[in-house]
């Protein structure tokens, strides 16, 4: 049925999950469906104009009550329906948008109107996305302009890509392959070209895809470059005459800031204390590091990220 | 409802209506009596319908292909900003209580005309100075936002007319207002004696569901479009993160106003579709207070939805959970109108005159659009259908399937009393037919398509889903027959149509119960009302 198709490819493990909801909801508004129909065409021809057939309908308080307990009836049973397809969806959507711990990372950046990825291995990408098979995979996203949205209809994900922040989407692929890759938020004049492909590769496959170009430097070796480029271990180096945290071991600790929260470092919370240092210092500090807005990209932004994450082992097990 | 007050208004000669009172410019655009206002309104959003409507038909010839062969992309995102502007706000919302709610909503509670003449014709003013702005921001180059001005490519980065476009839809807003105050002031002062609240015909009760929506959700569309335009042109940040801005701000706000808008119109199509059914059932509304509830439901839980609009926009995972509980309730009242209709034709005497195909069109078409819109309000599910075409199929079913119908089944309803001509009847039932057709050859398979994954607002798609365009592009082009018929044969009617009588359907409701078409002041006493509505004598057909 290629030329008439009806289902997108299963090729994650949310894929038949999301299939089966769909089914679910398929048959049980198809049922509705057709008895508001079969009733309505029913009625409409057995009770049209000129026909002789009875029509007497009670009348009275017993009618009354009668009427009220159908009418009870037929709001009780869709609310309780529905509530239990509400319970079924939203555990779905829940599997969907926890990301497993051991998912490996990949980092996009989203542009009017490409797809940047770059894999901790150094290895980047435009418009194609290479992952193994039968491993968890998390996208750390963010966009350089305006909203775009990720989207692979053949593992059923989708998710919006926000400027400003990082948004994260987590799949595991069980089948190797290409797949539609669709930016689903509208961008502006070319958001149908701002489309890519999935390539699901066997697990030995992808890491020599991976190590194909040994020579190019890994995100966090190119982070540490930018780090000293921007004068970053001026401050935060071991040697630094001014009081800054120190980053080795930091990723994945609880951290006390000076306002009272304590905050988890993660991918957010680093790239929050670059772009606005001021809100995000820790207690014990003075704020006087001052804000990187502007002086530097995305792509950068998420190789720092990588770099501090790598000062950062031995952090996610220890969570509670 | 009957009036004992009135008798036979069949003597009253055809120069005492509303119509004869004169035909110059002068005497349409400074008129004050809500029947000329209510036509007036016809008259534009005809227009504008045109215009969304030839919008559709470039998208849909465009899509026939997957490279966009008829227009460039540029184009392309223009004209489904056009229809997708000029359909929302131009037509759909003003639709029927702008132009049937006008004309009726006065008539049916007994009243010489609105509690505010002159601020409906105002209102009317508003509405096409807001066209007149929108239609030069098009001519001028268009806008290519959609109608849904996502922000931060609304406020900073696109360079088409946004600012101009908003100012349209900003001014017409306030005409949306008005008409909600007016009418909700009209039903609860102007009632006629014995015309109580649960003796309202349920058209009264849509009007006045969707009036409180009218009042309660511009003002935030206003609000919203007000800041989208003062960051595009001030740099102020609201939305835009580069400026300090959050682009989720403008995307609850803005369905904070537009989730409600599809109940405004979606309403009085149900309003209409009460009134049609009960008359050619010849038969009450089952369960009539459970329908004048579950409109008021719909229109309060409405409010509190917005956010199944954003479950992959990152916002938090317990919010979208609160926000998709809240929506299976809301459609709880939804299907409780469509089983009390449904239950209506039990013991009937029914007859498929026009207006009953449409209204049958009505409720099917509702039905599916509603059940689709559980798959959408379904986390889980929703993940998969956001932003593709199913999402695009299933607003389709309900605004286009259920308003659109509603609309033409309650234009063939009153159109004799209206305009005081029938329309050609066989003509009329086979627009009925067409158009359900039509528009479920349109619609059905962008489910499909819509599931394997295809994206809205996408003038280039791959191959394989091109047998579904095909067959979505074939049913558009019947679909455009149904909609240019009725056009054609109603202002046939108008010249060659016979005259028609005060009471064409037999039909219950004090509208019937005034000349055709109505005397100026619609009663030449004031009618007082003894019975309920839809007091439907079993044995009367709609033919007399």
């Amino acid at each position: 049925m290629d030329s008439l198709p009806f289902f997108p490819d299963r090729a994650s493990t949310m894929a038949g999950q999301v299939d089966n909801l769909y089914f679910a909801w398929l048959i049980l508004s198809g049922l509705v469906a057709l008895a508001v129909a079969v009733l309505i065409v029913w009625f409409a021809i057995r009770y049209r104009q000129g026909t002789a057939v009875d029509r007497t309908v009670g009348e009275g308080p017993e009618h009354e009550k009668k009427m009220q307990r159908i009418e009870i009836v037929w709001t009780v049973v869709p609310l309780a329906l529905f509530m239990a397809m509400f319970v079924w969806c939203t555990e779905v959507y829940y599997r969907n948008v926890t990301v497993p711990k051991n998912a490996m990372p990949i980092y996009v950046v989203a542009k009017q109107w490409m797809w940047h990825a770059e894999h901790p291995a150094g290895e980047r990408e435009i418009n194609e996305l290479h992952v193994p098979v039968d491993r968890p995979v998390e996208l750390l996203m963010t966009s350089q302009d305006v909203i775009h949205s990720l989207s692979i209809p053949g593992f059923r994900i989708k998710q919006d890509v926000l400027p400003g922040r990082y948004t994260t989407l987590w799949f595991t692929a069980n089948r190797p392959g290409e797949y539609h890759l669709f930016c689903t938020q509208f961008c502006g004049t070319s958001h149908s070209h701002m489309v890519g492909r999935v390539i699901v590769m066997e697990q030995v496959a992808f890491e020599s895809w991976l190590s194909a170009h040994s020579n190019v430097p890994t995100m966090a070796a190119r982070g540490a470059q930018r780090y000293h480029q921007l004068g970053c271990d001026g401050c935060h180096g071991a040697q630094a005459a001014v009081q800054a945290p120190k980053l080795e071991g930091l990723f994945g600790r609880q951290v006390p800031l000076r306002d009272g929260r304590t905050v988890l470092v993660d991918e957010r919370y680093i790239r929050d204390a670059v772009l606005l240092p001021s809100q995000n210092v820790p207690a014990g500090y003075e704020a006087n590091m001052p804000s990187y807005r502007g002086q530097i990209g995305e792509e950068e932004l998420l190789e720092i990220v990588e770099y501090v994450k790598s000062l950062g082992n031995a952090t996610h097990e220890e969570m509670p | 409802m009957n009036s004992t007050a009135i008798a036979s208004h069949d003597a009253i000669a055809a120069d005492e209506s509303y119509l004869s009172s004169g035909w110059n410019w002068r005497s349409w655009l400074s008129t004050l009596d809500h029947k000329r206002i209510g036509i007036l309104y016809t008259v534009t959003i005809t227009l504008l319908f045109g215009i969304g409507g030839a919008a559709a038909a470039l998208i849909r010839l465009d899509l026939l292909t997957p490279h966009s062969q008829l227009v460039s992309v540029e184009t392309y995102n223009k004209l489904f900003s056009v229809h997708g502007v000029i359909m929302v706000w131009f037509f759909l919302i003003p639709s029927i209580p702008a132009t049937l709610g006008n004309f009726l909503l006065p008539i049916m509670v007994g009243a010489r005309d609105v509690a505010f003449p002159r601020l409906n014709l105002f209102s009317w003013y508003l509405f096409v100075a807001g066209a007149l702005v929108t239609i030069y921001a098009l001519l001028a180059g268009g806008v290519d936002t959609g109608w849904t001005f996502y922000a931060p490519y609304s406020t900073t980065f696109s360079s088409s007319h946004v600012f101009a476009v908003a100012t349209g839809v900003f001014i017409a807003g306030f005409s949306s207002i008005l008409t909600g105050l007016n009418f909700i002031v009209t039903v609860h002062t102007m009632r006629a004696p014995g015309l109580s609240w649960f003796r309202l015909p349920l058209f009264i009760w849509a009007m006045y569901a969707t009036s409180l929506i009218l009042v309660l959700a511009t003002p935030v569309l206003a609000m919203t479009l007000m800041l989208m335009g003062m960051e595009r042109i001030f740099g102020i940040g609201v939305f835009d993160p580069a400026l300090g801005g959050d682009p989720l701000l403008f995307q609850h706000l803005f369905w904070f106003y537009s989730h409600p808008a599809v109940y405004i119109m979606i309403v009085p199509a149900m309003g209409v579709a009460s009134e049609i059914i009960s008359c050619f059932c010849r038969n009450s509304i089952f369960g009539y207070r459970a329908m004048a509830f579950a409109m008021l439901a719909i229109a309060a839980f409405g409010f509190l939805v917005w956010g199944h609009h954003m479950f992959v926009s990152g916002q938090s995972a317990y919010s979208g959970t609160v926000f998709s509980l809240l929506t299976f309730l809301v459609s709880v009242p939804s299907a409780v109108k469509v089983f009390n209709w449904t239950a209506t034709f039990y013991k009937a005497r029914v007859s498929f005159d026009a207006p009953m195909l449409y209204a049958l069109g009505f409720i099917g078409l509702f039905t599916i659009g509603g059940l689709t819109g559980l798959f959408l309000a379904s986390l889980g599910l929703d993940v998969q259908l956001h932003d593709t075409y199913f999402v695009v199929a299933h607003f389709h079913y309900v605004m286009v399937g259920g308003a659109v119908m509603g609309f033409f089944g309650g234009m063939h309803f009153w159109w004799p009393k209206i305009t005081g001509r029938m329309y050609p009847e066989g003509w009329a039932r086979f627009s009925a037919i067409l158009t359900f057709i039509g528009f479920n050859l349109t619609f059905f398979p962008q489910f499909i398509v819509g599931y394997l994954g295809m994206p809205r607002r996408y003038p280039i798609y791959p191959p394989e889903f091109q047998v579904w365009n095909v067959f979505s592009s074939a049913g558009a082009s019947l679909l455009v027959f149904g909609y240019v018929l009725p056009f054609v044969y109603l202002m046939w009617s108008l010249r060659y149509g016979a005259v028609a009588p005060a009471n064409p359907w037999n039909a219950k409701g004090l509208e019937w119960e005034t000349a055709s078409p109505p005397p100026s002041h619609n009663f030449h006493a004031t009618p007082v009302v003894t019975e309920e509505a839809y007091a439907y004598a079993r044995a009367e057909s709609p033919h007399g």
